[in-house]
């Protein structure tokens, strides 16, 4: 029993390092792990993963708050068209095809891989001019990266593209019932423009939030397992912890090299499962 | 300036705060665990585990590890909503009108959506 527990643990440390990272929650590692390592049920892997979900987000927003990384207005204001996303997820569920979703958003995935592949060539943070609404909304911000050992001040674009890709993340994730971080990081990093590292940090603040609501659901459903979402909790917890400091230590453009496969990866499940082969 | 420093100080004790929440949830979980480890058993029979409000803290007054753990889960999940409510202090403290209205919508539609998977 102890061994189990340990086990657990240990992978659920290396998710939580990951999720805090590239900004994913940790639940692309935790779900496959607990499912097929350690022979759990679907049910009680997602509703592990959700906990693990929460974990990378309070756990790494300590760190990420105290340097300013975490964009709380952006994050703020796109929680609104997530969330309200997320209900329109759970009451269309049977009106949309969900296999058309599935492709529409697999492709969505491989057209923002592709772009962040085109811009890691570039190698530099693009500048862009404030969008009207950015400048009304006031979501402009700046923080200190310890890479670079420099503050960086930064503008944001196309806030309708973002805003309306995150009401698409949320109706997904109400759909699929997935975290949909890497939705999440693409509205940010490829429509609005926002540093990666900023984009990440905000991604796990606002996955965190949703991930809250839902959470509460699956408890009171019995989907979560203390024996198993206790393990997770924790290792998740210390993980994200290190992985907010390695985080913004590491170069912009190492987090986007391991971003890019973990995007292809996801976007080419979702094709799969949308053409129902 | 010293507005600035202002602000930077609420969001200081945005994050003591979240640290608080994060260690108290971190530490009832080992506790639960731990006890779970020293007892051998769970205090449910076979696989069951409590899922209840009432069950879970009945559960917690009687010690059984389970309902610890179960609890100390409870307390996780409660720490971004947590975030939420103390940022629109935050926003209040800043005089950003704006900002308390969404702040204090996405927190509405998060109670919303969990009345609404409960029904």
């Amino acid at each position: 029993m102890v061994m189990f527990s340990l086990e657990i643990l240990l992978i659920s440390i290396l998710a939580g390092i990951v999720g805090s990272v590239l900004g994913l929650g940790g639940g692309i590692i935790v779900t496959p792990a607990l499912t097929l390592l350690f022979g759990v049920s679907i049910e009680h892997a997602i509703g592990a993963s959700i906990i693990s979900v929460i974990a990378t987000s309070s756990g790494s927003a300590i760190a990420y708050i105290r340097d300013r990384i975490t964009n709380l207005r952006v994050g703020m204001f796109l929680e609104i068209a997530t969330t309200v996303g997320a209900i329109t997820g759970a009451f269309i569920g049977g009106l949309i095809a969900p296999n058309l979703l599935y492709i529409i958003f697999g492709l969505l995935l491989v057209y923002s891989a592709v772009n962040m592949i085109k811009r890691k060539k570039g190698g530099q943070q693009e500048q862009v001019s404030m969008h009207p609404a950015a400048a009304k909304l006031k979501l402009g911000g700046s923080y200190y990266d310890k890479a670079a050992q420099e503050q960086i001040s930064y503008n944001v674009g196309n806030v309708y593209g973002g805003f309306g890709v995150m009401y698409g993340a949320g109706i997904v994730s109400g759909l699929l019932g997935i975290g949909s971080g890497s939705f999440k990081v693409m509205a940010m990093d490829v429509f609005m423009k926002l540093p990666l590292k900023v984009s990440t940090a905000t991604s796990n603040f606002m996955m965190g939030v949703t991930a809250a609501a839902s959470a509460g659901v699956y408890l009171l459903r019995g989907d979560i397992d203390p024996h198993i979402a206790g393990p997770v909790a924790l290792g998740v917890l210390a993980g994200a912890t290190i992985g907010a400091q390695i985080m913004q230590r590491m170069k912009s453009k190492t987090i986007r090299m391991l971003f890019i496969p973990v995007l292809l990866y996801v976007a080419f499940q979702m094709i799969y499962e949308g053409v129902g082969l | 300036m010293n507005e600035n420093s202002e602000i930077q100080d609420v969001e200081l004790a945005v994050s003591r705060w979240l640290r608080i929440g994060v260690i108290i949830s971190a530490g009832v979980i080992i506790l639960g665990l731990i006890v779970l480890f020293i007892q051998g058993g769970s205090g449910y029979p076979g696989d069951t585990y409590p899922h209840s409000l009432p069950e879970i803290f009945r559960g917690l007054i009687e010690f059984k590890p389970y309902a610890v753990i179960t609890v100390g889960l409870m307390l996780l999940i409660l720490t971004p909503v947590l975030r939420v409510a103390i940022s629109i202090w935050v926003f209040v403290r800043e005089g950003d009108k704006l900002y308390v209205i969404i702040t204090s919508i996405v927190l509405a539609i998060l109670i919303v959506s969990f009345a609404l998977g409960k029904a």
